[in-house]
Formats: C-alpha cells, sequence, structure tokens
C-alpha cells in the first residue's frame, strides 16, 4: 500500500520500537500529526515548550537506553528545541529530533517560520538531514535511529519538508540496512594492547579506574565491576558514571573533580595507574591538566577514537567498544588486594571526610538529600538540575541500579531536572523519580509541570530552595570579592501554591524535623508532589578545586572534622 | 589539550561523500574546534557519489592528529589519511594577473618561459599567467611577477596523490577502484 511521508515516519518509528514521542505541533509538522491520530501504538506527549520535548526524550534515554524521540515545528518550534538538543549532544545520549520544514518549493526564500534547522543543529547533532524527496524517509529514519544509539551515542535531527511529509505517496519499503558508507562503529581493541594494558594494571601498585558515562551507555557495569573486584581497584565515578556501581560498594570511592571527593581527588593525585574507562577526561573532571595524576600512567579505552589522546596522553589508549574490551582485558588481568593502598585510601577518607554531613540545627540541602536517600534506600531514579543541589546530589544520594543518577553534566543545562525527570518517568513507569530541583533550574521550566499531570508521571520535584543562583553566588563570594549581583531572588513564587495551581500536592518544608515525614508523604501521594525544602541560603558547597587549578588548592568545608 | 610544540605543514586527504552540505560540515568542525586549513581543494574521485579532498594543515603532530580523527567522525566522510610522510606528487594551478607596458612584456614573457607556465590572456596593460607545479614553483613565479605588479592572484589550493599501485587510504576501496578503472 502506498503511503504518505507522514506515515511512513509513524510506520518507521514502529519499526525502531519508539513507541513515545514528546513533541509539540504547528503548522508544517501538522501532517505528521494527522497521521499520528491514526497510529494510536505511538505515545504522543504533548509538553507546554519545545525544549521539555528534547529534554524529556533526552531523560527517557538516560533511563532506558532506548532512543528518545521529540517532535517540533518549522522554525520556532525547532529552535526551541536547540538547548535540548545541545545538552544530549554534550552527554552522548541517544535522541532523535523530528522537526517539520516548510514546504520544499518555499525553502530558501525567509518563508513564514522558516529556519535553516540543519544549519542551526549541525555543530550540536552527532549527525542531521534534509529529507527531500518521500522516497528517502523510511532509510533516512532507519538512518538516524543507527547513528543516534550506536557508537558513541548522540542526537540526530531529521528536517521533513511538510510537503514531504503530505505530497505524493510512495510504497513503505523499510530498508534492510543502514545506507552510511562513511559510518564505522568500533568494536573490540587490538590484542596487543590489551595485553600491555593488562601488563600495567598487573604490576600497579596504586591503580584506580575512573568510570565514566560510557561503561553505563554500553552495559558494561558487570564487567568494569568485576575488573575492580579481581583486582581491587577503587573505582571513582564520573558526575556521569555515578550508578555504575552501588553506592554501598566498598570499593566505590564515589565522584572526584571540581566537586568531588576529597580524598578521591587525593587517591588520583597519588595514583600510578588511572584507568579511564568511557569517560573523557573533562577538565571538571581533570582540573590543570600538569597537575592531574601526576604519577600515573593513564590507560584509556573510548570508542570514539578523538577522545583518546585528546586532554590526557594515553599510556595505552584502545578504541572500542568497553564490553567488548572489557571482556578481552578481565582473563588477562591477576588477582590481587593492594592492601597497603587501600587501607592508605580509607586513612585519606577519616581525614577527609566530605561524604560525611555536619551536624547543624539549620536545614542543611545536604541533610535533606541524605534523609530523602534513607527513605528511598537507593531506589528509584534520581534526575537533578544544575548547580549546588547538582553537586550535593552526586555527593549525597545513594544508588543500587545502574542509569538511575540523570543529571546534565557537559552542558549543564539548567532547567533540565523538570523535562529530564518526566522523560525518566515516563520510560520507567515501575519507579519513581525524584527531581532534585534548584528553585532557579525549576523556574526555567516549571510549565512541563502540567505534562507531568496530564501524562500521570510519578515524580517527586524536591526544590532545594535556597532563593538564589546559589552556585553563581558562590562564585561571587569565592572569586568575585563578594561583589553579588543577579544571583538573588526578592521575589520567588510560592511553590506549594504553584503546586496546588497545577492540582498536585505541594509540601513545604522548613525544618529538619520535617524532612523525613515530607518525603514519606511525597511517596505514598500517587502522581507528580511538589516539595519545597527551605534549605540554608548561604550554605558553601565543598570540596571545591577552583577552575584551571589542582587537588593542592582543594578547598574543603572548614567544619567537617577528622573521623578518628 | 595534550600538548606538543613541533608544528610542521601535514597533508591530508579524504574520500567524502558527494551530498549537499559536506563542505559545510567540514568547514564547521574546522571553525568550531579552531583548526586552521591552509588550503582545502575538493572534487570528484574515482569513484561515482564520492569526492576527494586535499587539506594542507598546519600543526603539531597532536593537533593534526585530532584533525584526522575529527574529520573521520563525521558521518559522510568516509576515510581520511595523512600522507605527510608517504611519497606523493603534489600540483596547485594558480592565475596570476599582472600589470605590464611595452617595456614589460618581453621580460615577463620570458620569465613565463622559463617557469614553463602559459599566457592565456593578454590585454593592453595586463597579462593572465597560468601555471601548475608544486607549492613552492608558484611561489617562485609569484615573487618575480610582484615586481612589475601583480593585480589579482587565484591559487586552488594543492591537491596531492600518493605514488604507486594505492589510491592512498589504508582500506583502499581498491576493488571499486579497479572496476571503475576497467568500465
Ligand atoms: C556544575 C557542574 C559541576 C561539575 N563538576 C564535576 C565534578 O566535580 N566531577 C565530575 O566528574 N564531573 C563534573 N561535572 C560534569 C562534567 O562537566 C562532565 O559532564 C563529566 O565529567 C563527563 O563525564 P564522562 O566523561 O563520564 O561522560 P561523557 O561526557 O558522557 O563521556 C562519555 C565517554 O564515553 C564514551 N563512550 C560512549 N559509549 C561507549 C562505549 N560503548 N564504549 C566505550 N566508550 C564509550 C564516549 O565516547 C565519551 O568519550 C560537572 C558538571 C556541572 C554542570
Ligand atoms: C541555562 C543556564 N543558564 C545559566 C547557567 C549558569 N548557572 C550554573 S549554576 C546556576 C545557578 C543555579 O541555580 P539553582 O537552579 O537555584 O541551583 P542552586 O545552585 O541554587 O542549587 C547558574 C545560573 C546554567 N548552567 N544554565
Ligand atoms: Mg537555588
Amino acid at each position: 500500500m502506498e503511503l504518505t511521508g507522514a506515515e511512513i515516519v509513524c510506520e518507521s518509528l514502529l519499526k525502531e520500537g519508539a513507541d513515545v514521542v514528546f513533541g509539540l505541533p504547528g503548522g508544517a509538522v501538522l501532517p505528521l500529526y494527522g497521521a499520528l491520530s491514526v497510529y494510536p501504538a505511538i505515545r504522543h506527549i504533548l509538553v507546554r515548550h519545545e525544549q521539555a520535548a528534547a529534554m524529556a526524550a533526552d531523560g527517557y534515554s538516560r533511563a532506558t537506553g532506548k532512543v528518545g524521540v521529540c517532535i517540533a515545528t518549522s522554525g520556532p518550534g525547532a529552535t526551541n528545541m536547540v538547548t535540548g538538543i545541545a545538552a544530549a549532544q554534550m552527554d552522548s545520549v541517544a535522541v532523535v529530533a523530528i522537526t517539520g520544514q516548510v514546504p520544499r518549493p518555499a525553502i530558501g526564500s525567509d518563508a513564514f517560520q522558516e529556519t535553516d534547522v540543519t544549519g542551526v543543529t549541525l555543530p550540536i547533532t552527532k549527525h542531521n538531514m534534509l529529507v527531500m524527496d518521500v522516497k528517502d524517509v523510511a532509510q533516512a529514519i532507519h538512518d538516524a535511529f543507527h547513528i543516534a544509539r550506536t557508537g558513541r551515542p548522540g542526537p540526530v535531527l531529521v528536517d521533513i519538508p511538510r510537503d514531504v511529509l503530505l505530497g505524493d505517496k510512495t510504497e513503505f519499503v523499510w530498508p534492510s540496512e543502514p545506507k552510511l558508507p562513511g559510518y564505522k562503529i568500533p568494536t573490540v581493541a587490538p590484542e596487543a594492547q590489551v595485553a600491555a594494558a593488562a601488563d600495567l594494571i598487573n604490576q600497579a601498585e596504586r591503580p584506580i579506574i575512573m568510570s565514566g558515562h560510557g561503561v553505563l551507555i554500553s552495559h558494561a557495569y558487570g564487567l568494569m565491576t568485576d575488573l575492580a573486584e579481581k583486582a581491587q581497584i577503587p573505582v571513582i565515578t564520573t558526575l556521569l558514571g555515578i550508578s555504575a556501581i552501588p553506592s554501598s560498594h566498598e570499593l566505590n570511592l564515589g565522584m572526584s573533580g571540581m566537586h568531588g571527593m576529597a580524598y578521591a581527588n587525593l587517591a588520583i593525585d597519588e595514583a600510578d595507574l588511572i584507568i579511564g574507562l568511557g569517560m573523557r577526561f573533562d577538565d571538571r573532571v581533570t582540573g590543570r591538566i600538569s597537575a592531574f595524576a601526576p604519577n600515573a600512567k593513564f590507560i584509556h579505552v573510548d570508542i570514539d577514537a578523538s577522545e583518546v589522546d585528546k586532554n590526557i596522553k594515553a599510556t595505552v589508549g584502545m578504541v572500542g567498544d568497553l564490553k567488548a574490551v572489557l571482556g578481552q582485558l578481565l582473563p588477562k588481568v591477576e588477582a590481587n588486594v593492594h592492601i597497603d593502598w587501600l587501607q592508605h585510601i580509607n586513612e585519606l577518607k577519616a581525614q577527609h571526610p566530605s561524604h560525611l554531613v555536619r551536624e547543624s540545627d539549620e536545614l542543611l540541602p545536604q541533610y535533606v538529600l541524605q534523609r530523602l536517600t534513607e527513605v528511598t534506600q537507593g531506589r528509584g531514579i534520581v534526575v537533578t538540575g544544575v548547580g549546588m543541589h547538582q553537586m550535593w546530589a552526586a555527593q549525597h544520594c545513594r544508588f543500587t541500579e545502574p542509569n538511575t543518577f540523570i543529571t546534565s553534566g557537559g552542558l549543564g543545562t539548567m532547567g533540565f531536572e523538570v523535562p529530564a525527570a518526566l522523560g525518566a518517568q515516563v520510560g520507567r513507569p515501575d519507579v519513581t523519580v525524584w527531581s532534585i530541583a534548584g528553585d532557579g533550574g525549576f523556574q526555567m521550566t516549571m510549565c512541563d509541570i502540567a505534562t507531568a499531570v496530564e501524562a500521570h508521571a510519578d515524580v517527586k520535584f524536591a526544590i532545594l530552595n535556597n532563593n538564589s543562583l546559589g552556585l553563581v553566588h558562590q562564585l561571587q563570594e569565592l572569586f568575585f570579592d563578594k561583589e553579588y549581583i543577579a544571583s538573588q531572588y526578592t521575589a520567588n513564587p510560592d511553590f506549594v501554591k504553584i503546586a496546588e495551581a497545577y492540582g498536585i500536592r505541594g509540601i513545604r518544608v522548613t525544618r529538619k524535623d520535617q524532612v523525613l515525614d515530607a518525603v514519606q508523604q511525597a511517596m505514598e501521594t500517587a502522581g507528580p508532589v511538589i516539595v519545597d525544602f527551605m534549605v540554608k541560603e548561604d550554605e558553601g558547597l565543598y570540596p571545591f578545586i577552583p577552575s584551571g587549578q589542582s587537588v593542592k588548592e582543594m578547598l574543603e568545608e572548614p567544619t567537617l572534622k577528622e573521623i578518628t | 589539550m595534550v600538548q606538543s610544540n613541533h608544528t610542521e605543514q601535514h597533508t591530508l586527504i579524504a574520500l567524502v561523500e558527494d551530498k549537499p552540505g559536506v563542505l559545510t560540515r567540514v568547514a564547521s568542525m574546522f571553525r568550531r574546534r579552531g583548526f586552521n586549513i591552509a588550503s582545502l581543494a575538493v572534487g570528484n574521485s574515482e569513484q561515482p557519489g564520492l569526492s576527494r579532498m586535499t587539506f594542507v594543515v598546519n600543526g603539531d603532530d597532536h593537533t593534526v592528529s585530532q584533525v584526522a580523527k575529527q574529520l573521520d567522525k563525521l558521518i559522510d566522510v568516509i576515510e581520511v589519511s595523512d600522507i605527510t610522510n608517504k611519497s606523493t606528487v603534489t600540483r596547485e594551478l594558480a592565475l596570476i594577473k599582472v600589470k605590464t607596458n611595452q617595456m614589460t612584456r618581453g621580460e615577463i614573457i620570458q620569465i613565463v618561459n622559463l617557469f614553463r607556465a602559459n599566457i592565456i590572456d593578454v590585454g593592453s596593460e595586463s597579462m593572465v599567467i597560468e601555471i601548475t607545479g608544486e607549492e613552492d614553483k608558484i611561489n617562485a613565479l609569484h615573487n618575480l611577477l610582484s615586481s612589475f605588479g601583480v593585480i589579482e592572484m587565484l591559487r586552488t589550493g594543492l591537491v596531492a596523490m600518493v605514488r604507486g599501485q594505492t589510491n592512498g587510504l589504508a582500506n583502499g576501496h581498491s576493488e571499486q577502484v579497479n572496476s571503475s578503472s576497467n568500465s
């Protein structure tokens, strides 16, 4: 049977297993919505702002490992998605964005709502395409999904003119394979390199595994943990690698880097071997490169050849899929104990206990997270915004399962906390999603609370409300002579009333003794809940390695005492 | 970034899909990552649907290897090869419009002949010279003509080819090379 381009998009989405899409219609993409109305197998979630569609697709993808799909109309609809697409690109998230475009004859004429969307998104997508013939639609969608989810994942945008969606019909033929002669997907690493890496590991006295987002992406967390256990190597996770290994695991040192655990950074400083797995040695992780792990050799495994030797010169650099490469490596690694090294790290941890929360009568944000994670027992999914609350969540929330900590790392996109949490919950309806929100970021996307309500998404929004752009405020305190400007709010809305306006439960917490009860009540209430935690406003974020500095310049929380 | 300080000129060739926007993707990648292209030449290759690009890039080994990896990462780029240390033939074409008058015309013609260049247009007060050769040869001719007054110059950028039974690329795509040369 002959189908329209729009119908072919729907058929192709089903072939790719995309049963949920996030979007908002408009003129150029309306033919696709027309088709969606007769494809009930594809659930469409109507967002309030297209930025939320892209971020929800991102959260959905990170929570499920599937491709997240978002749809917008031409012009403003498409440009509204730009921030979400850029975030997915920076964090290697598999997203397919489908945008309507003005009809082919109008392209290039500055037509109504015409934006060169493939031009705009060229540097922030893994790939993009403008489909100019209905016969190419199925292949384009197939290629887009293939590119988005394989190799180093990333967003792919498919721009389709209105008259391609709703013009000539053609036979729907699902392509047998992608048509991408220039696209390569690395798998295994050369045996000689694997052997060299195993030698380095077997000889190391003070090794550390740095486990990144790639470990989660390639489902290599089991193998990574096997490696750590076999040779008794402590594991540090990057911000995006958190949840690859349970928080309770005795080899897990937590996050390192700018706001990482002090003892993790100190251990890196003394390490003689860093094993970087699926992580890209971001500047938040390394600080000043010349002072990073000055005594260490480096093994680096990444599926993207351009990441190897980019920031750090690897002693042994391997390009391949982590699951495959760890499979090659593991049998060659000898069992080991590293007793002295692990004991030394325990001493560092006792001397620099940045994982602890100090005693205080005030409502500390860290305390809120500690209680919250006690109630959830580290189950379910945590999504965050960007800022202090994000870092505290990374430091104090506990995790038991992979892919349960979702945060915007590379782009650091405020506002991520609402739509990404919604997307994650839609992808994982079996779990509760806690959105750890900043009062600043929350207000960037809180319009999409309505979307969560409509989608019956079980998302609990915990606003760590410090009445400020807290992270910026602290930067001004430390590095701009306390010249505070534009970092404090004087008229934040009443978030409990906001909840009520959306017809959901709102709870305000001002004292420590209310925290447990509020969290429990939120968990017991079906559907979205907003809990407004009025936390201590000027609480500082520590540890803190100032930008471009090293562990030698690390600032630690003054009041945390050595545990003896 | 990994630092090293030995800058030299590298020649890269890339086989790319002949699709709209390929040049934009390549140029955008160079601009975004702060790489400098000294020259870029594009044209059809021996294989239908594929173009060949020749890049001249200045940088240390680390930068140039990043350029090659980032190029290779582009979906439309099929293969990239740094042929700097291979035995190659390189050519560039230039058109040079030079001021002339009765006094200088003879001398200019002599120079042109010496360089085995061609005069392809003659006016009363100017002349257009075409020269093909390696970069140095074109530079030398340009230098000599400068004293007469160069009105306009246009250079195509370098094109390069590896000598011998190869098409310069690691994976070769040699089957296609053979079949297309037989046809
Ligand atoms: C306010 C703020 C503060 C921050 N502070 C810190 C901090 O203190 N510490 C910290 O760690 N981060 C911090 N970050 C986050 C930081 O900016 C980076 O986003 C993060 O470090 C990147 O982690 P990653 O390299 O593991 O993940 P990504 O950037 O997602 O990189 C993943 C890597 O894995 C590779 N990969 C993907 N799939 C595979 C596969 N199948 N096989 C092999 N490799 C694969 C990819 O090619 C890529 O190189 C902060 C961010 C913000 C916003
Ligand atoms: C979209 C966007 N704009 C600006 C910034 C810069 N920025 C980083 S953290 C931050 C403050 C965030 O405030 P809030 O959401 O309240 O979180 P807090 O730091 O107070 O916990 C700002 C403005 C950003 N990361 N993203
Ligand atoms: Mg705040």
